[in-house]
């Protein structure tokens, strides 16, 4: 998931950089000081999902959770996702310095593009039907993340496009674990607290 | 990645690197994130073998004279070679060029197990360069070095929040997952599994949203009017100009290590 220094080519470094920036720009507009403490104490949450480890078969696959985040923040996903994956490149060494806009923008377009997809359906008053959305929202976006991580590779040279290639197979067990989490995680908090997701937040 | 090689997250509350005090922690911190920045900048767009290993073993020096606890650091490093070391197995296949040996009638070139060298080299120079400079330093104290190098004040504050929750909230999974394993719950590949954590999350999210209602009242209640001061003022001492000048002249000599490749390979 995490793509490290020195292997994408200059452009697309470049485009993921202002990309980011455009994301971070807009999500900041969308947050206010009073909203700080929600999103700081949502943004560590998703930092400990990804380090909630599933085993599947012989491996173990690690949850992303970013459709959930995207459908809760909605475009303030990208200030928090760039916070944390900052912080998990200078503590954890995972993924590398240069490339934190193509990896914030790889996780966080998504997670935009599937708030705008199932906020309707995740606002059902059934907790099945919401549910439902959940899970395509969670499959969805690991889908969307994989493609574009596919992308990133295949644009930067010739050689990487058996790696891209790679990518989207590689994500299909993450895709269907992550699907079925979500949507016990929405259905919980359909039936729990139902206010916490119809409840209109900027 | 095999989970024997995972350092523990879960731990983690926004303190440094564990190291024994050096000269570098002397050193302005605005000065070493800014360094690290151009350095990663500049081994990142460099082409050639030279420049990079030059930086590599800039990278381990610093690394020695930060006095970072070597066993971590290592661990941490290998975690990001193996995924490496697939790129050094795949890559030769991918690239076109002068065959090395062949498996199967697939070509492998000596161009490809150099461009996939060069990725590693990199890689590994950017993050000891900065695991030594920057990750000796807390979380905290990088925040605020972020918010004097004019980074915006809200996301130098979200990343200030975060750190301090990060501990909170992995407290409250932890308590989750321990009572969960008193129920004799265990990982597996099932839809049970995915569904009682799925809940876990879910009730995780539930909790951390209550938790922050009631940090923000008690902030509320302490006078709280949308925003932060740092109180700490940064000064730019002797040390830190020096230092900051000896980078400086490094790295240009690392640009020029480039440009002096460039010309031996227009000439050849």
């Amino acid at each position: 998931m995490h793509i490290v220094d020195g292997a994408l080519s200059v452009p697309v470094l470049v485009s993921g950089a202002v990309l980011a920036v455009v994301g971070v720009f807009i999500g900041l507009k969308k947050m206010d000081y009073d909203h700080l403490p929600l999103v700081g104490v949502l943004a560590s949450v998703f930092f400990i999902a990804s380090y909630i480890h599933l085993p599947l078969g012989f491996s173990s696959v690690h949850l992303i959770m970013n459709g959930l985040l995207g459908i809760i923040l909605g475009w303030v996903a990208f200030p928090a996702l760039l916070v944390a994956l900052l912080l998990q490149v200078i503590f954890f060494g995972f993924g590398g310095l240069l490339v934190l806009g193509v990896n914030t923008v790889n996780i966080a377009l998504p997670a935009v593009i599937i708030y705008y997809l199932c906020y309707k359906g995740i606002r059902h008053e059934s907790a099945k039907v919401a549910a439902i959305w959940g899970a395509i929202g969670g499959a969805g976006a690991i889908i969307i993340t994989s493609v574009m991580v596919a992308f990133s590779l295949a644009l930067s040279g010739e050689s990487f496009v058996l790696a891209a290639k790679a990518v989207l197979p590689a994500h299909i067990p993450i895709m269907i674990v992550e699907g079925f989490v979500s949507y016990a995680a929405v259905y919980l908090i359909h039936t729990v607290k139902p206010e916490f997701i119809t409840k209109e937040k900027s | 990645m095999s989970q024997g090689l995972e350092h523990s997250l879960t731990s983690w509350s926004g303190q440094a690197l564990k190291h024994q005090a050096s000269w570098i922690d002397a050193i302005d911190a605005r000065v070493r994130v800014v360094c690290s920045g151009l350095f990663a900048l500049v081994v990142v767009l460099s082409s050639h073998f030279v420049p990079t290993l030059v930086g590599l073993l800039a990278a381990f020096i610093l690394v020695k004279s930060s006095k970072l606890n070597i066993k971590r650091t290592l661990r941490r490093v290998i975690a990001m070679d193996l995924f490496m070391l697939t790129l050094i197995c795949v890559l030769p296949f991918t690239t076109p060029g002068d065959a090395m040996f062949s498996v199967f009638g697939f070509d492998a070139s000596w161009q490809g197990l150099a461009h996939a060298l060069l990725i590693t080299i990199k890689a590994n120079a950017v993050l000891l360069v900065l695991f030594s400079l920057v990750a000796t330093m807390s979380a905290s104290t990088l925040g605020h070095a972020l918010a004097h190098l004019k980074v915006p004040d809200k996301l130098v504050h979200l990343m200030l929040f975060m750190v301090r929750y990060l501990d909170v909230i992995s407290q409250e999974y932890k308590k989750m997952r321990r009572a969960m394993q008193a129920r004799a719950f265990v990982l597996r590949t099932n839809q049970h599994t995915w569904k009682s954590i799925g809940y876990l999350f879910g009730m995780l999210l539930i909790r951390s949203v209550e938790r922050a209602e009631r940090i923000s009242g008690a902030m509320k209640c302490r006078g709280f009017c949308g925003r932060y001061y740092l109180n700490d003022d940064m000064k730019m001492r002797r040390v830190d100009a020096i230092f900051g000048f000896a980078f400086f002249c490094f790295l240009i000599l690392l640009i020029g290590l480039n440009i002096d490749d460039l010309f031996k390979s227009t000439a050849d």
